[in-house]
């Protein structure tokens, strides 16, 4: 059935290149983790605001980001962009197209665990002399996080598979991007691809295992 | 500035790379639904020793990349020597990847309902089927279905990455036209329309139900 030889030292052997490869993956998701963030606290406070125009801008991205494949998102960054005379580079687009995905889901997110934190909390801290920029941050906010972090850990690891589409606009740094250039040289397709997957899903565990240290960490009266 | 070179046999050709899209979507969501319920039942059931080896695949299904595990289901095939099509490969990969998440769903319908409620069952005489067939699977479904619509569309904007084993479904199809008429911003956002037109309703209609289901707990 198999006339094929497999020959996994050659994978082997390339494996710092991956390896460094997997470093600018990790690199990329998190810097769309931590935008992304920032993003979805914006949208979420401003899908919750009376003001029309917030709201609807806020909608808009986040139904966008939530009804549309990332890889479009990602397309829209590298080729649409273009027709504003915009032109990312790959790393670029990548990074805009998970960041916006991210903010999206993120917002959804937040808005629930906003909408669980009872509004005497806020209520408290302003009469206690906080002003409202202060209240959410010091008191709303943290709240938010710890209820929203298991849902976070899932994104994260979600921006960690989605680094892989840097590959269909020609990122050739991250690890799958190493792993099409290690490919198209030696045409050993599946070692490659194979020892990619690996690197990946030990990335992934280490997200998971992170954040529940994490957690362990800064959740515990 | 509304000047296009875009014609209707342009945007017939995007509604089939749509059809493409929907046929392979329509295929994982069938056959990944049968797995895990499958995969889903046996592991609510199963002890975690004996369900360890299906966790673990599951998991590697839901922690590697879908485009490196599409690349990895083509390149194997080719090795083997099964002579699939990339449609075929597709949606035979989609489907498990489609499973590994319906599994869980699944799982989680079936651990919310109560154990007493089963129990009680049992002690009416009925059998482990009866019980399954009866009880548990309409308790659950209340709880597991917004997931699973939330899975099908996620599973249909995830159909986008077979355009890299050279299908021609909905983005490719826009990529096509983008190449020759140069009007990406335009040709992309009718692509956006396009998914968004499939998706959103059904997310809406999804959340709803929802809300509906929840009044009733």
């Amino acid at each position: 059935m198999f006339n094929y030889t497999f020959h996994w030292h050659q994978a082997l052997r390339a494996l710092p290149d991956m390896l460094w490869g997997a470093l600018v993956t990790i690199e990329v998701a998190v810097l769309s983790m931590v935008l992304g963030i920032a993003f979805a606290v914006l949208l979420a406070v401003a899908r919750m605001s009376a003001n029309r125009l917030a709201y609807g801008a806020a909608t808009t991205w986040i139904e966008v980001a939530r009804n549309t494949p990332a890889l479009f998102q990602i397309y829209m960054a590298h080729f649409g962009l273009g027709s504003f005379g915009i032109h990312l580079s790959p790393w670029w687009a990548l990074l805009a197209g998970i960041t916006f995905n991210n903010a999206g889901y993120l917002a959804e997110t937040f808005r629930g665990a906003l909408r669980a934190i009872p509004p005497t909390q806020t209520r408290a801290a302003r009469s206690l002399g906080m002003g409202p920029l202060r209240a959410f941050w010091s008191v709303v906010m943290p709240q938010m996080f710890r209820i929203s972090f298991p849902p976070m850990t899932n994104q994260m690891v979600w921006a960690i598979l989605m680094t892989s589409l840097g590959l269909t606009v020609g990122l050739a740094t991250d690890l799958a991007g190493v792993t099409q250039e290690l490919n198209v040289r030696t045409f050993r397709t599946f070692e490659f691809f194979a020892l990619a997957a690996v690197l990946y899903y030990l990335i992934a565990k280490a997200v998971m295992l992170g954040a529940r240290l994490i957690a362990w960490r800064l959740f515990r009266y | 500035m509304f000047d296009t070179a875009l014609t209707l046999k342009d945007l017939i050709f995007l509604a089939k790379g749509a059809g493409i899209t929907l046929a392979i979507t329509a295929v994982a969501v069938l056959f990944g639904t049968l797995l895990g319920t499958i995969f889903g039942a046996f592991k609510a059931q199963a002890s975690a020793l004996a369900a360890a080896p299906l966790t673990f695949v599951l998991d590697v299904l839901r922690s590697v990349p879908l485009l490196i595990q599409l690349i990895l289901a083509n390149a194997f095939q080719s090795i083997a020597g099964f002579g699939w099509s990339p449609f075929t490969v597709a949606c035979v990969m989609l489907s498990l990847y489609t499973s590994a998440y319906c599994a869980e769903i699944v799982r989680g319908g079936i651990e919310a309902v109560p154990a007493v409620t089963r129990r009680a069952a049992r002690s009416l005489g009925m059998t482990w089927a009866q019980d399954m067939a009866n009880v548990t699977l309409p308790m659950a479904l209340r709880v597991a279905l917004p997931g699973w619509i939330g899975l099908t569309l996620g599973v249909m904007k995830d159909t986008a990455l077979v355009l890299w084993l050279g299908i021609i479904e909905l983005l490719r199809s826009s990529q096509i036209l983008v190449t020759r008429l140069q009007e990406p911003l335009f040709i992309l956002m009718i692509t956006g329309a396009i998914y968004f037109l499939i998706s959103f309703p059904i997310a809406r209609m999804g959340g709803r139900l929802e809300a509906r289901w929840r009044e009733n707990d």
